[in-house]
């Protein structure tokens, strides 16, 4: 039920005069969703606070514990230590220790007798170890730290005193596999303390209900149980506008350097601008061409996730001081932390989701009377129609979040062992505690005797390992650790985020190759990426184009190349796929010449071509197009159904064509469409069968037996559930010893237990995960009896930046950017023949002189 | 045992072993057969040489409370059972770490014993002890050596480096990666020069060290070998230039 807010007069009231002299004090006044949260406390009701940005919405949550606390009867001298009153739980433990930093204020400003301390990885175990004998009136954490407290011995009459628990950010943990193993916890926590109070913090999300839900005990499916909901003024609406340039605007690429002369105004023009971008390698890239154009000596840093955390501090620390006047980010700055006075934020690229759009537009401005400014660059004109689709949904307020699905087996499994480190259990009553969490309120029984057993003994169905099991049913009906060694192992390899293992990127001399202790340290790689390529193969690194020599260790060894393109296109880690939300509003804006009129004219002469030369599909249709070019024959698809859809998709149909012998050489997938190509004219082929949905079954099976994809997922939940272990008592497995060893167990676990726990839980994560087949099947059905074949006697327009992604990555450099302008116009202007405007062609003669070296 | 689970095995007892999928290796001056299943069949001896079975690998980490699938040593005995059964040797020699541990034979389970005692007396069976299991119980059946030297080679566990005469050798657990249809294969393998050759672990769980690792430099001077990848079903000479690291 949604609280409607109560004039501020009423509710002052409820707040003790201490607390309204140091709002006064401060020339603020207690907001209204502040004040209903501590009405909420007074009935001892769980909440969810939804607020935007700026709107007070940290405090709001602790409010209701530091006016409790305020009156809290000091311990005295050799009583029992009080334990934590308030449990605040956040994803980043940055954000951990920056609502610490803020908290300190109010309490110090009116002398309140609280204390307040973080608990998390970094904390030294000396001060852990003092925590417990003497816990903070208010502990701030991670999801990690709560499941580790729980584990222990004590865990029961650490949080004796446990009123409320405060869960922040808590729409981006909720769709993780960290959101299920803190929903474990915070059962656990209920059975300890029955009249716990949960408050869950978040952004706007597009269906609140499940978060209220989420937060509660679940003992009906068929009837949910639902917190209160509180939502917070949204104050101003958003000043967001995407960006003319004047420059030409790219087909395809994610670098957007037309835009930087645009983008470095900007950032001239207001005191601090936080520039976001989609992945870390843009980022370098847009920091480098900034710098290239800083005439003025601009404070520009760069803050991304492979940076050393010293060196990322750094630059916090300069933003809260002010003193720099712009940052280009990744999603490493997209959470709540108060960074200071930002009064613009650039989005570089597509936002890929409305949502993740108005959080990080919610970085701008604190003060939340006053509009954020945001600006939206596209890179390319997908992009256009992207961010015109996105900046629509925002205006509107609609939201894309995703929803939360069911919580995963393995991270099931991690909790029952912690339960067991704690106490022994009966599975009577942890199932029914389970049952509770929202995310595994489906579970059945039999699902969670299969995770039981396990936990015990590896959950085979040929029972040998009885007398080794790592817990054991006794006599007395309950299932108890046999060693404390079990529990020692179980603290070490704790939590659901497994590392990837990397390898450094070490420069070498081709002469030398691997010969070389030293070398300088480029950065570091995933190692899967280093598994795909051969000794002499080329790829795109740290804004240069390098010549793998070998691998070593934990090393990759790397040469300079002369080389003008690279191999192998590069990794394009951490990109986010393109929402569901967001893909159907590009396909209905494809659909609708007459919502054209806000795109740039650019785009809309694209767009008004492809419809002259080929179609446009409407909104629920799937168009595809045939046509030969250079000895080759093509095939695009447009399904707008995101990146690894689609890999997924090029995967299949190349096997698929390749069993019909139309000898198929590659694939190329981006966001928003897929391209094939091959030897063989594929224009008289039956698209409706070949686009099937009984692509999924067989071709699935049969790839993903070999799949290094599932073997990965597969070694992630191996880990997560326990089965093997990262850390043993006194050593470390490597990341590669792991990797190997997942495999062969993989391959005999598929041939005699199929249906095994960890094979279920893998392909639960490869279905929406790496995958997304659960996507790809819902376009299948979608598509299906509704597709549209074009054949062609030469290139579409829309298959433009398709047909430029395919072999090209952008790479720095500018004979490299030359020779990939010229390689693309002549392809545009194939694709656009006669249709090409006198205009289009001026500016490109104009762009050319510019880049053309002055003569003489 | 669930439905699926029995399926499956039966396919595979139903599988028949094609024994030319290999190829013949000289070594010295005698021809030895090396089959892509990872077996080596020697047949003016009518032996057949393993290597590095590992049985009870899966047990051995139960012990430390790590549950890999307890399907390893059917696995492995099936797959041998049916090869010695196509083969037909008079002789058969497991050249060492036949078992994961010296408490191994102790684990077996009842029909895994069954298996391995039906294997061992109806043949001439050798065991070569290995560094994983120096001790081997006299009831296992058998004979249990350091190492044995037929028709001028011999046959031990670990390689030497400068052996008298011709060897044969396991121990390593070698396999090869190469590069094609821009993409890496890695797979167990025979390594072979003229005068030395060394096995490929036959086990379910063992895992492989690349040829290309030191330990090979050794034993093979200027890198004089190939590899013969295990394929599905056949066996692929592979020159060592070929081999990449890693």
């Amino acid at each position: 039920m949604t609280q409607s807010l109560d004039p501020i007069s009423q509710n002052l009231t409820k707040l003790p005069p201490a607390f309204l002299a140091w709002f006064a004090a401060k020339g603020w006044s207690p907001r209204a969703h502040q004040l209903a949260l501590l009405e909420k406390a007074a009935a001892q009701k769980s909440c969810l606070l939804i607020a935007p940005t700026g709107a007070g919405k940290t405090l709001a949550g602790f409010l209701p514990s530091l006016v409790d606390l305020k009156d809290r009867p000091k311990r005295k001298l050799g009583a029992m230590k009080q334990g934590v009153h308030t449990l605040y739980v956040s994803p980043l433990k940055s954000l951990a220790v920056d609502i610490a930093r803020n908290l300190e204020a109010p309490i110090a400003e009116m002398g309140l007798p609280i204390t307040v301390e973080t608990r998390t990885g970094d904390t030294p175990s000396s001060k852990r170890q003092r925590q417990k004998l003497n816990p903070p009136d208010i502990m701030l954490t991670t999801p990690e730290q709560v499941a580790l407290l729980l584990a222990s011995k004590d865990a029961d009459r650490f949080f004796d005193n446990l009123t409320t628990v405060i869960v922040d950010e808590i729409h981006t943990m909720v769709t993780s596999k960290r959101g299920d193993l803190l929903a474990l916890g915070l059962a656990r926590l209920r059975t300890f303390r029955p009249h716990v109070r949960m408050v869950g913090l978040s952004a706007t999300v597009s269906n609140p209900n499940e978060l209220c839900q989420w937060l509660v005990t679940q003992d009906d499916p068929e009837e949910p149980r639902e917190a209160d909901l509180v939502v917070a003024d949204g104050g101003a609406l958003p000043d967001i506008s995407i960006l003319t340039s004047e420059e030409r605007l790219p087909w395809s690429g994610h670098s957007a350097r037309h835009a930087m002369g645009d983008i470095y105004q900007q950032i001239k023009a207001h005191n601090i601008t936080l520039v976001f971008v989609n992945t870390r390698s843009q980022a370098e890239m847009v920091f480098q061409q900034l710098w290239h154009i800083n005439d003025d000596n601009l404070a520009i840093a760069l803050h991304h996730g492979s940076l050393d955390v010293s060196q990322r501090r750094r630059v916090e620390a300069a933003m809260v001081d002010g003193t720099l006047r712009a940052v280009v980010c990744t999603a490493t700055l997209d959470m709540g932390i108060d960074w200071g006075d930002v009064d613009l934020v650039i989005t570089v690229g597509a936002p890929k989701g409305a949502s993740r759009l108005a959080q990080r537009i919610g970085r701008a401005n604190h003060r939340m009377d006053e509009p954020s400014k945001a600006l939206l660059v596209p890179a390319n004109r997908f992009e256009v129609m992207e961010c015109r689709a996105a900046l629509d949904a925002n205006y509107i307020g609609d939201q894309d979040t995703p929803p939360i699905v069911d919580g995963a087996l393995d991270v099931l499994a991690q909790h029952i062992l912690g339960v067991a480190c704690f106490s022994p259990f009966k599975a009577d009553a942890l199932y029914l505690e389970i049952r509770q969490c929202f995310p595994y309120r489906n579970l059945t029984r039999e699902m969670f005797d299969k995770a039981i057993d396990f936990v015990a003994t590896g959950g085979y169905s040929l029972k040998a390992y009885e007398r080794y099991a790592k817990i054991k049913l006794t006599v007395d009906g309950t299932w108890r650790l046999t060693h404390p060694r079990v529990a020692q192992q179980y603290r070490m390899n704790i939590g659901t985020i497994v590392e990837m293992p990397l390898l450094n990127v070490r420069l070498t001399s081709a002469k030398r190759g691997t010969n070389t202790r030293g070398g300088r340290v480029l950065g570091q790689v995933e190692e899967y990426f280093v598994d795909t390529l051969a000794p002499g193969d080329t790829f795109l690194f740290a804004g240069q184009i390098l010549k793998l020599e070998g691998v070593r260790e934990a090393d990759a060894f790397v040469s300079k190349t002369s080389a003008k393109e690279p191999k192998v296109p590069s990794y394009a880690g951490g990109k986010f796929p393109l929402s569901t939300y967001l893909a159907d509003r590009v396909r209905s804006m494809l659909a609708d010449p007459e919502s054209w009129k806000t795109l740039p004219d650019q785009v809309q002469e694209w767009l008004t071509m492809q419809q002259a030369v080929s179609v446009l599909p409407k909104r629920d249709q799937l168009l595809i197009e045939t046509f030969p070019r250079n000895d080759r024959f093509y095939l695009m698809a447009y399904p707008f159904e995101g990146r690894l859809a689609h890999q997924t998709l090029g995967m299949l149909l190349t096997r698929r064509l390749e069993r019909l012998r139309m000898r198929p050489l590659g694939f190329v997938a981006t966001d928003y469409a897929i391209g094939v190509w091959g030897l063989k004219d594929m224009k008289h082929m039956d698209m409706g069968a070949l686009f099937h949905e009984d692509m999924l079954g067989d071709d699935l099976e049969d790839w993903l037996a070999d799949s290094v994809l599932l073997k990965r997922t597969f070694r992630y939940c191996a880990l997560i559930s326990g089965l093997i272990e990262k850390n043993y008592p006194g050593k470390e497995k490597t990341g590669r010893q792991v990797t190997m060893s997942t495999d062969l167990i993989y391959d005999v676990l598929r041939d005699h237990e199929p249906d095994h726990l960890l094979l279920q839980a893998t392909w639960a994560d490869a279905a929406r995960g790496l995958l997304d087949v659960r996507r790809l099947s819902d376009m299948l059905s979608r598509i299906s009896g509704r597709i549209v074949h074009n054949s062609l006697e030469r290139i579409s327009p829309l298959a433009v930046p398709i047909m430029l992604e395919i072999g090209k990555e952008p790479i720095i450099g500018e004979a490299n950017d030359m020779i990939l302008a010229e390689a693309s116009d002549a392809i545009i202007a194939e694709a656009m023949g006669d249709f090409e405007t006198a205009e289009a062609v001026r500016d490109r003669q104009q762009e050319k002189k510019r880049e053309r070296k002055p003569r003489g | 045992m669930n439905a699926s689970h029995v399926a499956k095995m039966d396919a595979k007892d139903g599988e028949l072993i094609d024994v030319s999928a290999g190829l013949p290796i000289k070594l010295g001056d005698q021809t030895l057969f090396a089959h892509a299943a990872g077996v080596l069949y020697w047949p003016d001896q009518e032996t057949l040489i393993v290597s590095d079975l590992h049985l009870e690998k899966g047990s051995s980490f139960a012990t430390k409370q790590v549950f890999l699938p307890p399907y390893d040593t059917a696995a492995t005995l099936d797959q041998l059972s049916r090869l010695i059964k196509a083969f037909k040797p008079q002789r058969v020699v497991a050249l060492g770490d036949s078992f994961h541990d010296g408490e191994g034979p102790d684990r077996l389970s009842i029909k895994d014993q069954l298996v391995l005692t039906t294997l061992v007396t109806g043949t001439e069976w050798i065991w070569i002890s290995g560094n994983h299991d120096p001790d081997l119980p006299d009831h296992l059946g058998g004979r249990v050596m350091e190492e044995i030297v037929i028709g001028n080679i011999t046959l031990r566990h670990e390689p030497t480096e400068s052996p008298k005469n011709t060897e044969v050798a396991g121990h390593l657990h070698p396999c090869a990666r190469i590069r094609g249809r821009g993409r890496t294969i890695r797979s167990r393998c025979f390594v072979a020069s003229s005068t030395r050759l060394i096995m490929p672990a036959f086990g379910a769980f063992t895992g492989g060290l690349n040829v290309r690792d030191a330990a090979f430099d050794a034993l093979f001077p200027g890198g004089q070998y190939h590899a013969y990848m295990l394929g599905s079903k056949k066996l692929f000479p592979i020159a060592n230039s070929s081999c990449l690291p890693g």
